[in-house]
Parts: structure tokens; sequence; C-alpha cells
């Protein structure tokens, strides 16, 4: 099972400076913990107390994952999984 | 239609159907209808007119604003338009705090409204115009920042104008669909269908940039709108430059209708749910916001050539 992850700038340097890279897992949570393991440091990163810190957007097939189970999304295969920055508009 | 003054004029928009766009009957006897609301039909081109001049009405009943005050506000282009034209007539200062990297129509419109432009850093966006206009605020604590991420005005003018306009038009309405800036329309229309037709499905569609946009700032200085509450939207989803561009031509080619690149990211969010609810067999009736029309986006290139050479053409650029 690989799950496509598009790492944004700042937190390449836990990537050897990969743009993207592969993980694994069932769930966000467990594609975090997969995603920690390979590239120690970067799960503390994106957690925060154990829920997703507030200015960091997480995107399955481009759908906030907020608001379809939140660490707790299912993950399927070819998956494209997307970490943002939060922005402003307007 | 007769107004006193051109003030008077925002909102009362039409909300118009794409008969090419829209799924339409399906064989299982429901229909999937979309819907546009033409919001580049208000004076400056833009929805922005609407919280524009609602949080200015505001900040004049509260007492802040009084003739020959300065305006301060951070924006990416349209609220800066709309302020600026209304602060003309008004007769109040504005000035803008810009991200450099934003079209140049919009700037010269903002000049001719006589408005003036601080510009901001390119990297980091609109967080960026944000970070800079407070510390301007700081420097003159006299200038009055309207403060469109936080200002309940901005939401109150969806949830007060249109909302009620398309409920109005389209009470058989399934999902609201539109952009997330401010998040200002999101949560006024909400706040307005929570109340009236709690059913309504509330969808966000928010702009993915280039990388340079999202800077190489820490995580932990992010932004997120005072205004926004999770609680008031259903669905949020991410919409790059190439499904903007790509939707936004299909909205000329099909249906006639020139809007800007934002508005492709609108289409292509709806386009989306049009697709669910054909396939889950039900009936639905989508209205999304077209926020402004393509006039200041000409430059940018993402109206001609292959859809390869627009997506490239936009990168670091703030299309919406």
């Amino acid at each position: 099972m690989a799950i496509e992850v598009r790492i944004p700038t700042i937190l390449r340097t836990y990537t050897n400076g990969e743009k993207a890279v592969n993980a694994e897992g069932a769930t966000l949570s467990a594609l975090i913990a997969d995603l920690e393991a390979n590239h120690p440091g970067i799960g503390d990163r994106l957690l925060d107390d154990g829920d997703l810190r507030r200015f960091v957007n997480v995107y399955v097939n481009d759908e906030d994952v907020r608001f379809i189970g939140g660490l707790e999304a299912a993950l399927n295969d070819g998956d494209q999984v997307v970490v943002l920055p939060a922005v402003a508009g307007g | 239609m007769r107004f006193d003054n051109l003030l008077a004029s925002v909102g009362g928009t039409p909300l118009i159907g794409l008969p090419r766009l829209s799924p339409g009957a399906q064989p299982n006897g429901t229909e999937v209808r979309i819907w546009a609301k033409l919001e580049d039909r208000n004076p400056t081109g833009s929805i922005k007119d609407r919280p524009a001049m609602r949080m200015i009405e505001q900040a004049e009943q509260d007492g802040l604003l009084r003739p020959g005050c300065t305006i301060l506000e951070p924006t990416s282009g349209n609220t800066g338009i709309s302020l600026a034209m209304a602060a003309k007539l008004k007769g109040y200062r504005l000035v803008c705090v810009m991200p450099e990297n934003t079209s140049e129509e919009r700037r010269l419109l903002l000049r001719m409204w006589g408005a003036e432009i601080v510009s901001s850093p390119a990297a980091g966006g609109s967080n960026e115009a944000v970070r800079v206009a407070k510390k301007v605020a700081e420097e003159h604590p006299d200038w009055v920042m309207l403060y469109q991420y936080g200002n309940a005005a901005n939401a109150l003018a969806h949830e007060e104008g249109t909302g009620p306009e398309i409920l109005a038009d389209l009470p058989e309405i399934t999902h609201f669909v539109a952009g997330l800036g401010t998040t200002g329309t999101l949560m006024g229309v909400s706040r307005f269908f929570r109340g009236a037709k709690p059913e309504v499905r509330i969808v966000a569609a928010e702009p993915r940039y280039g990388e340079l946009v999202y800077g190489l700032r820490n995580l932990d200085e992010g932004f997120v709108p005072e205004l926004y509450d999770a609680s008031l939207i259903d669905s949020r989803f991410s919409v790059g430059p190439r499904d903007a561009v790509r939707r936004v031509r299909e909205l000329l080619e099909l249906e006639g209708i020139f809007a800007g690149i934002s508005t492709g990211a609108i289409l292509h969010a709806a386009m989306g749910q049009a697709a669910k609810a054909v396939k889950a067999g039900e009936s639905a009736d989508i209205a999304f916001v077209v926020a402004d029309a393509g006039w200041k986006y000409l430059s940018t290139g993402a109206y001609e050539g292959t859809i390869d050479e627009a997506e490239d053409r936009l990168e670091g650029q703030l299309w919406a």
C-alpha cells in the first residue's frame, strides 16, 4: 500500500529535500506514524497533543481531513495526501 | 431597478442556471442542477462590495469612522477595490496593504479610485499582508483598520444579503459552494441556512497556490481568520490552479460566463458535489458563487494557450 505525501517546503529538512515521499497507513494517524518512523521529527511538526496542529492543513485527494474524520480519516492505496500551512485569502 | 446612489445598489445579483454544465435529468428520475450567483454584477465587480459596505456602515454607526478618517486594510485586491470606491464617495482616505504578487490590474484599479498601496513581500502571500497591516496599524493608532478577517460585519453582509437572496431564488437548494478566503461568505451564508434550511450542505473551495506563496515560515506562524468556525462548514476542498483554469474555461466555453480564476476553483468543488449526487442517485440544486469576472486576470495568461502554459504562468501568483 503506497500513498504519496506531498511535503511543504518548510518540512523538507526531514525528507532530505524531497517534495513528495511514499508512506503507508490505513488511517491518517497510521500514515503519520509511518512518516515519523522514516523521517524522525516530522510527526512532532504535524501533531500537537495528539491532534493536528492548528496551522497545519492536511488534504486527502484534495479534501480537508478535518471534515472526513481527522486523524482517523481512512486512506486507500493510490490516495494523495497534501500537507500545507494555513494561509489567508481575501 | 432604481437606486439613490451607487452604494445603495450593492447586492440583488442574479442566479443563473447552467444547463450545459449541470448533469441535468437522470435515468432514475432525479435531477442535478448547478446555479451561478453572479457577484461580478456588484458596483465594483466583485462579491467584496457586500462586506466592504457593511463594514464601513458598521464602523460609522459605532462612531469609529468620521469624515476625513483614514481606513487601513490588508487585502489581495477585491476588498481593497470595494473599499476604495466607497471611501472615495464617502470622503475617507484608504491605505491598502497588498502582496506584491497580485495582478497589475488590481493595483491600477485601486489607484484609479484613489487608494494608496503599501506592498508586502510576495513570499507568504496574504499572511504577510496581514502581518504588515497590523504593524502599520500600531504606527498609526488614529487609522481605522476594518480587518475583514475578524470583522463580524463581513459575515453579516452575507447572512443578511447573499443567503436570503439565494433561498428566495432557489427554495429547493441543497448545496452552497463558495471560496474560502476571509471565510466571511461561507460563515454568513451558512449561519443563514443553518437557521432557514439546515439541510443545505455548505462546501468550501480553497485555492491552492504555488510553493512560494506558502513561504518558508514556521508552521506555527500560519493564519486562520478569526471569523472561521469549522462547525459551519460540511466539507472543504483544496483546488489547484490547473483545475481552476480548466473550470473557468469550461464556464466561458459552455455557458458564456467570463469569470475570475478563483471562480474556477469554486466551480470545480461544485461539479464535485454534482458528480457525488449523481452517483448517489439523488437530486441536487447546487448554488455557487461567481466571485468576480475575468477582466482583472487577463494579464495572468490564464485564458489563453494550453492549460499547462496557464498553470506555469500562475505559479507564484496569488490568483484568487
